[in-house]
């Protein structure tokens, strides 16, 4: 059987008056891969990410996408209905900053089983194993489930909006600057963890991140955005080893050496 | 209507105003709303709200309801908290009387219009009957999703799982479902529903009952209803299904163990009573003979 693309986008155009932040963007998602979205601040990454996700209307262009039973279904002209649901049950979001994705007023465990809830789920003690599992999952110490968000550090809030996500096991995660905020050896630990998680889970992810090191570690296809334009696609390795545009050349020397 | 108009003027009402206070078109416009919510049971109705003579807060969403389906040959009773004599439903009643001329009572039984405020009476509503509740906040999702445009959407779309995530903190902090009053519920299998600040105790009263039951907001400017005989289920989880509250002793005037009872401290070394919030309730099974273990033996009120 030829495996079909889990999501593919064609030609997407999204401007913000005479601004242009994405330039007929064209690219497919395979089941299981990791595709990182790589470029300076204000090149239209998370417009992409937005637009996809369907929290921006965008001007023109498709996002297909290849449901769990088969179909494929345009998510720009879907219903709210149909995207909403989609986005409750396969698909994930990790926001850049954790308050953004998590409810600060609700315990961790609560914040962990708002997505089986939503789909249906009505036993408390089979909500709560859930949780813990995943509070373990990611590396989170189970005593503190019934602990509001806010008493989280950083690191700890960033895996909690991932255990969160990945509660009803998406298909799809889209993250936005995961790793922005934290420092090194968090991200470092945070990173394993997400490559860990991916794996396991065979979830497709799309990463924005303007961190080289990041992408590198995580990605394994990127793309290279400047203006809203991709201006390079490949391999991980390929792309960062030899960079053929003039653009992603200066995007990689520019990254420091320790 | 019309014909009925005529024997409005005939009773003792207050000159320059129409009946009912609110001008007929308001009412008019009033019905068609009350007429949408009984057609979706459950469903929000925007309404123009009209400035009352008392705040938003004290129950000017239910007069205008009131206002709106009130008749010359109506009876009304008026509870506050179950108490046909505070204040609030003292201020209320007389408001109608002089509005409307319309008779009153303090008699579940006898009462063709109700308009209460956070209890529902103890004595079993039946077909004709209509119950008029004030609401403060009608949209029980507010405290957990602040934008009116997406909780708009969540009801469109019945997207109610983020209220079982209000109920599971309730039990991860308190070990049980401690919402005690305005227990959300889903009517008719489909909305979502506040049903205004009533104790949880009362919430399985407004399941499959006889009576017209409706809701007004005066400040939120909605209005919802429950037609008679409406599926209404409170949310509650499997393992932790849906209770109401006890007392560790019976009414301490009537003796009733099946009513909602107010706890009343005494002095200052812990002595307290239980007594039957709904006065009307209490007094009739006084009436009847039945004593709890702080009432005098009944005696007619011959003052009067």
């Amino acid at each position: 059987m030829i495996e079909m693309p889990l999501l593919s986008v064609e030609s997407l155009n999204k401007t913000f008056g005479r601004q242009v932040a994405c330039r007929d963007v064209s690219f497919e998602l395979w089941p299981g891969e990791v595709l990182g979205i790589v470029g300076e601040s204000g090149s239209g990454k998370s417009t992409l990410l937005n637009a996809i996700a369907g929290r921006l209307s965008v001007d023109s262009g498709k996002v297909l996408y290849r449901t769990a039973t088969g179909q494929i279904t345009d998510l720009i002209s879907a219903s709210d209905a149909q995207r909403r649901h989609l986005m409750r049950t396969e698909w994930g979001f990790v926001q850049q900053h954790a308050r953004d994705g998590l409810r600060m007023g609700f315990s961790a465990g609560a914040n962990i089983g708002e997505r089986l809830m939503a789909i249906g789920q009505k036993h408390y003690g089979n909500l709560r194993d859930t949780a813990l599992d995943w509070m373990q999952a990611v590396e989170i110490s189970p005593e503190r489930i019934d602990d509001l968000p806010r008493t989280f550090s950083g690191g700890m809030q960033q895996r909690l909006q991932i255990a969160r996500n990945l509660v009803t096991h998406p298909r799809i995660v889209l993250m936005d600057e995961p790793t922005g905020g934290l420092d090194v050896s968090v991200q470092a630990r945070l990173l394993d963890l997400l490559r860990r998680l991916v794996q396991e889970h065979n979830v497709a992810v799309i990463v924005v991140t303007h961190d080289l090191g990041v992408a590198r570690l995580l990605a394994h296809r990127l793309m290279v955005m400047r203006r809203g334009e991709v201006v390079e696609a490949g391999l991980t390795d390929q792309l960062l080893d030899d960079p053929q545009h003039a653009y992603t050349q200066l995007l990689v020397s520019s990254v420091l050496s320790v | 209507m019309s014909s009925l108009q005529q024997s409005y003027q005939t009773t003792a009402t207050l000159d320059g105003y129409n009946f009912g206070f609110l001008d007929e078109q308001t009412k008019r416009m009033l019905r068609r709303a009350i007429l949408k919510a009984v057609a979706i049971p459950g469903y929000q109705v925007p309404f123009g709200s009209r400035e009352m003579p008392l705040p938003y807060g004290w129950g000017t969403g239910g007069m205008q309801v009131t206002a709106a389906v009130i008749g010359g040959n109506d009876i009304l009773k008026v509870i506050d908290q179950g108490a046909d004599d505070t204040t609030n439903a003292v201020s209320i009643r007389r408001f109608f009387v002089r509005m409307t001329g319309v008779a009153t009572t303090e008699k579940t039984r006898e009462a063709t219009l109700i308009q209460t405020r956070h209890r529902v009476p103890e004595t079993p509503l039946s077909e004709g009957q209509i119950l008029v509740y004030q609401v403060p906040i009608p949209e029980p999702l507010r405290w957990l999703e602040p934008r009116e445009t997406e909780t708009r959407k969540m009801h469109a779309l019945s997207e109610y799982g983020v209220m079982h995530v209000k109920l599971y903190e309730d039990i991860a902090q308190h070990g049980h479902i401690s919402t005690a009053y305005d227990y959300p519920v889903l009517v008719n299998g489909r909305y979502l529903m506040r049903c205004s600040p009533i104790p949880k105790f009362d919430t399985p009263k407004l399941h499959m009952n006889g009576a017209l039951q409706l809701f007004g907001a005066g400040r939120e400017k909605r209005i919802y209803a429950v037609p008679p005989y409406t599926d209404v289920k409170p949310l509650d989880f499997e393992d932790h299904p849906f209770e109401i509250e006890r007392w560790p002793e019976d009414c301490a005037l009537c003796g009733a163990g099946d009513s909602f009872l107010d706890e009343v401290i005494l002095d200052d070394r812990g002595g307290r009573m239980f007594v039957c919030s709904d006065t009307d309730y209490c007094g009739e099974r006084r009436a009847a003979g039945h004593v709890g273990k702080m009432s005098a033996p009944y005696k007619e009120e011959a003052a009067e």
